[in-house]
């Protein structure tokens, strides 16, 4: 009789709750992090008028990053050992962060003397310089009265007995991870001169069982792979996610009634629309970098043209008109102008278009294929799927020219960057097998490295810098 | 307690009748049985409206294949229309799905487009040939249900491919 009463529970659900059948437990809506003074502030602010003492590759820099401090161990609902333990963690998340991306081999807190909470505004520079430390990252983390956690970071030229930069920041206990990616984005930032990119997450499709009955869930992480979750069961086939800019929504392809159709997740709610009401099948979902607009693909009688919609809703407009396929598409970071696939002249290539779908013309003449075009967030280069016969990740600038290709695999597709422009994620599939994980490389083709995901991985999509 | 027992009678009831009168399944279809025509049993074969029946009318030619990157109906495609168009006329009640499919060496939103087009090109020649329209429903799965695993060029051939499913 329950079976009954389930069964009966199934067939007269609405439509919308069908389409919600996929869904997993909601995950938890972040909230925004806070920046706070830091002891010192009023100084000269350590901005990029002071010069770095080091000359020479960043994985050659010595640079140290013990423990961060707490002024007292006190219990934090961060974790299960009080604060003490939480400001080792915290310099452990900001070492891999630096690490893992192959641009430093900085030395963690393992390895390292502990400082104590006075000594990180006054390091105890002699030591340090002993050491063979040039560059030092200190910090310290200490409970508010309403719980939330309080994190310092600063990061000294021990060469120069000099403060590079410093900021602060208030999480939930639950977010600290957080500040650990600020910190490390400050320290990467100071060093590099480029814009900050850890603090952000990736959503992409988790990947089990065999190639030919395959289950493709939709998932999301930090951009260092933690806090991972699924957001669907795997009941349906789950493609190709985008973040919404602002990180509250998810849009994504799911077969959940039977059809390829694109859906738009609500993260603070957990429940999920349709991005048109059509019958036809859409596909490949994209924002605009304002988060007013969606792209989506749609084919009508076999033909697939890009369409355009208010991320409101309304009515959709038709941006392309052309016998091919024209699929997919991604704004320029100014939302002026985008760069779409079309097979128009016989087979796959990279077209531009005004945004509201004048002046389309053809930029890509390599030879080979050339598919799934990502505008890089500075603006300054388009990545692409390039198929000279295998699949291989490259980017080009804007206007076609300055090809340059980053990758070999045997199918490597499906660019994504990261929010500040320097390095972009891919997936890459293996022969046969057909299994798949997400790998990233820097825009000068170096570093290639696989990212750890529980299971399987493809589709990834990085969303900008968190709120 | 009883008037429990009668809800689920009359719940168990109207279970089995919108069963028998849903036309769409809930859950996707099932993974087709390509070209093999199912032997049947001495109990006198599948009946009319099940895939069993029609993949052995139609003698295995419930799928189409393409060649790479296309999506034209060729001779060999033409053939296995007509008969599967013979089998419609012959029984008017029945509606199908077409599902097309792409190989694994394309980009997967540029398969899904392209399954779409396999998928009604087939639908447009079964029409062509007097079926009518609303008897046909397609659906893309692009690259994501292969029924051959190698990574080679016959594998790929096998899964460039148009399958007509009979939907109850």
């Amino acid at each position: 009789m329950r079976f009954l009463l389930a069964s009966l529970a199934l067939l007269i659900a609405s439509p919308v709750l069908a389409q919600n059948e996929d869904l997993g437990t909601a995950p938890p809506v972040g909230g925004e992090v806070e920046t706070v003074p830091t002891p010192g502030d009023g100084d000269e602010d350590g901005g990029l008028s002071v010069n770095v003492s080091f000359e020479g590759s960043l994985d050659d820099l010595q640079l140290a990053i013990p423990a961060f401090a707490a002024e007292r161990d006190v219990a934090t609902a961060a974790n299960a050992q009080g604060t003490a333990a939480l400001g080792a963690e915290l310099a452990r998340v900001i070492t891999a962060d630096l690490q893992n991306n192959g641009l430093f081999a900085p030395t963690g807190p393992d390895a390292l003397p502990k400082p104590n909470y006075p000594q990180i505004t006054d390091p105890v520079w002699n030591m340090w310089r002993m050491r063979g430390a040039e560059m030092l990252v200190q910090g310290y983390v200490r409970p508010r009265a309403d719980g939330k956690l309080v994190v310092g970071c600063y990061l000294y030229d021990v060469a120069l007995n000099d403060e590079l930069a410093r900021s602060g920041w208030v999480v939930p206990p639950s977010d600290w991870r957080r500040a650990a990616h600020k910190c490390a984005d400050l320290v990467y930032s100071r060093l590099t001169g480029e814009s900050p990119f850890f603090d952000s997450r990736i959503a992409y499709i988790a990947e089990t069982g065999p190639k030919d009955n395959r289950t493709k869930r939709l998932a999301i992480m930090d951009s260092d792979g933690a806090n991972h979750r699924f957001i669907t069961t795997g009941r349906a086939t789950a493609l190709t996610p985008r973040y919404s800019p602002d990180y509250r929504k998810l849009m994504y392809l799911s077969y959940v009634d039977g059809n390829p159709r694109i859906y738009i997740y609500d993260i603070g709610t957990g429940r999920q629309t349709l991005v048109t009401e059509s019958s036809n099948p859409t596909f490949a979902p994209r924002w605009s970098p304002d988060g007013r607009w969606v792209l989506y693909s749609m084919a009508v009688n076999g033909n697939t043209d890009i369409y355009r919609v208010s991320a409101n809703g309304g009515p959709s407009e038709r941006l392309t008109d052309a016998p091919g396929i024209d699929v997919g598409g991604s704004y320029s970071p100014d939302g002026t102008r985008i760069v779409f696939e079309s097979d128009r002249s016989g087979a796959q290539q990279i077209y531009m278009m005004n945004a509201d779908g004048s002046n389309q013309r053809r930029i890509t003449f390599f030879g080979g294929r050339a598919a799934t075009p990502e505008w890089s967030p500075r603006g300054d280069q388009i990545a692409f799927t390039y198929i000279p016969g295998d699949f291989n990740i490259a980017t080009m600038s804007p206007d076609g020219k300055n090809f340059r290709k980053l990758t070999d695999g045997w199918q490597d597709e499906a660019p994504t960057w990261a929010p500040n422009g320097r390095i972009l994620q891919f997936f890459r599939t293996e022969r046969n097998t057909g299994r798949t994980a997400i790998y990233q490389v820097d825009l000068t083709g170096e570093n290639l490295r696989r990212l750890p995901t529980p299971v399987d991985a493809s589709d990834p999509a990085w969303g900008p810098i968190l709120p | 307690m009883n008037s429990r027992i009668a809800a689920a009678i009359v719940l168990s009831a109207t279970v089995s009748l919108a069963a028998c009168k849903s036309p769409a399944p809930e859950q996707l279809p099932p993974e087709p049985g390509v070209s093999q025509p199912t032997t049947g049993g001495n109990t006198g074969g599948p009946g009319v409206g099940t895939q069993e029946h029609f993949v052995r009318a139609v003698n295995g030619q419930n799928v189409i294949y393409f060649d790479t990157d296309r999506y034209n109906i060729d001779t060999a495609d033409a053939a296995a229309l007509q008969t599967q168009a013979q089998y419609m006329s012959q029984y008017p009640n029945i509606t199908v799905t077409i599902e097309g499919h792409a190989d694994e060496r394309g980009t997967r939103e540029y398969n899904l487009a392209l399954g779409e087009r396999r998928a009604n090109a087939a639908k447009n020649y079964l029409v062509s040939l007097g079926i009518a329209a609303n008897r046909i429903r397609t659906v893309s799965y692009g690259e994501e249900r292969p029924v051959a695993t190698a990574s080679t060029p016959e594998a790929w051939a096998k899964n460039r491919r148009a399958v007509t499913v009979v939907v109850n």
